[in-house]
């Protein structure tokens, strides 16, 4: 079995990767997102901000209080190109 | 955080690709460079917008700018020995009547003029290059398709050259805000910030979609209006197909990225300028609606996000570059009005050249600011999004 541990899941990111980034100076959740595709799968984060949030205060020393959790961006759950696009009356 | 400089030969304003580009070529330039932004690197159009470049336009100063532009990131990362996710896939600009047919006759011989491998595609040679387009449901008449245009990753381009610029000895300030441009005479004397006052001889403007504020701080008044733009993004799928696939007429756009994701965008109806964040539903019906009707089997795939940026819209849709008549020192690069990340490399570089070795080609004379004082405007229309 690998020893790895994946934080996040929809783009394959291990607690390695995380580490090592906020070690080269990403050190918001934003910046994460930039630099790892953090977050930006199709969950959208659920799965992984908390747990990144906690690799941060562990590194840089700060309260979960003072980072800040990317904004949510709609819509909230997936939801198909055919449904956005259908009219009311279809 | 590391200690701020408090002398430097260059300040920019603005972590964006424009203002990393610039801090890496002036830093290799042995010039000491400062740049501050106020959020982190990438946090503006840079890193919200939709990663193409392209060289298909309708005014010689852009299409000249982007086919430089696009062979600067072709060596790019040869030369930053870091990855910055080129792919040359082509761009395809979908015509739809007769009318439209002649300005795209006109601008592709502008454009081969130029050098550019461009041609004109019949509306069944459409379906060779995007097999997924539905032409008819697009009324297309035919398209010209550019197969160097594509795609740049923006987060890892700017981190590239971030880093580049850092090792060449340039300072990265970001979360440090610029709250006044102080002046001595006619000329730029330093930059105050939230973190202390910063001696410059040249202030670069390379703020986007603030960059009017940035400007104000001197008295410079730019005619540069804010545009709220929205875009989507999709979960991944197979690979279906490389060109980015745009139109002038509906304002779409839209692509397959390097990780399986469709991604695009098109207008909002009737939208106004200023600063709103808000991403809107009826972007997200009317770009759905579109592009379902572009290319049907896109229906059956999951929206997952969509987010805002801003494109700084300048009069003629062409950015204003240079250092502006009466303060001496204080350069801008920005109004890009949405093609900011696409030109940045050539841009970049002719300021870099104007500040170091005091060169001064002709574009940077007919991108001034000054172009729009009581001269005919010629305005970029090949614009989308």
């Amino acid at each position: 079995m690998s020893d790895k541990i994946f934080i996040c899941r929809c783009e394959d990111l291990t607690q390695e990767e995380i580490e090592q980034a906020i070690d080269e100076g990403y050190t918001t959740l934003e910046e994460l997102k930039c630099k790892l595709r953090l977050g930006m799968g199709p969950c959208q984060g659920r799965g992984c901000l908390l747990l990144a949030r906690r690799l941060l205060c562990q590194k840089t020393g700060k309260s979960t209080a003072e980072i800040t959790l990317p904004p949510s961006r709609p819509p909230f759950i997936p939801v198909s190109l055919g449904t956005l696009a259908s009219d009311k009356d279809e | 955080m590391n200690e701020i400089d408090h002398k430097a030969d260059v300040v920019i304003i603005g972590g964006g690709v424009n203002g990393c580009s610039l801090a890496y070529q002036l830093a290799k330039r042995d010039m000491k460079v400062v740049l501050c932004e106020k959020g982190h690197l990438c946090s503006g159009a840079t890193g919200r917008c939709g990663a193409g470049i392209r060289q298909q336009w309708s005014t010689r100063e852009n299409t000249e700018l982007a086919i430089k532009s696009i062979q600067i990131f072709e060596r790019l990362e040869k030369e930053l020995g870091l990855d910055i996710g080129l792919r040359q896939g082509g761009y395809l600009v979908v015509v739809h009547d007769e009318s439209e047919m002649s300005h795209a006759k006109r601008n592709v011989d502008m454009q081969k003029a130029l050098g550019l491998d461009v041609s004109i595609l019949t509306p069944d040679e459409i379906g060779d290059v995007v097999p997924i387009l539905d032409v008819k449901g697009m009324h297309a008449v035919g398209a010209t398709f550019c197969p160097t245009d594509g795609h740049v990753d923006p987060f890892k381009t700017t981190h590239a050259y971030a880093q580049a610029a850092i090792s060449h000895g340039a300072q990265l300030h970001k979360f440090t805000k610029v709250v006044g441009i102080k002046k001595e005479k006619n000329r730029i004397d330093s930059v105050l910030t939230d973190r202390g006052k910063i001696s410059a001889d040249f202030v670069v403007n390379a703020a986007g979609a603030w960059s009017k504020q940035i400007a104000e701080m001197v008295g410079v008044k730019l005619p540069n209006k804010p545009f709220r733009k929205e875009i989507l993004v999709t979960e991944r799928v197979k690979p279906l197909f490389d060109a980015m696939v745009i139109s002038f007429k509906d304002g779409i756009y839209f692509s397959q990225q390097e990780e399986g994701q469709v991604l695009g965008g098109i207008p909002i109806p009737h939208e106004k300028p200023g600063y709103l964040t808000a991403p809107t539903f009826d972007f997200l019906h009317h770009m759905a609606k579109t592009l379902a009707r572009y290319a049907p089997p896109l229906k059956h795939v999951n929206v997952i996000r969509q987010w805002t940026g801003y494109y700084d819209v300048t009069l003629d849709a062409r950015p204003i570059i240079g250092e502006v008549e009466g303060v001496k020192g204080f350069i801008q690069c920005n109004g890009f009005s949405g093609h900011g990340f696409m030109l940045s490399p050539m841009v970049t570089k002719i300021l870099t050249e104007y500040m170091v070795d005091r060169k001064t080609p002709r574009i940077l004379e007919r991108l001034n600011l000054s172009r729009f004082k009581g001269k005919k405007i010629v305005r970029e229309i090949s614009v989308v999004g």
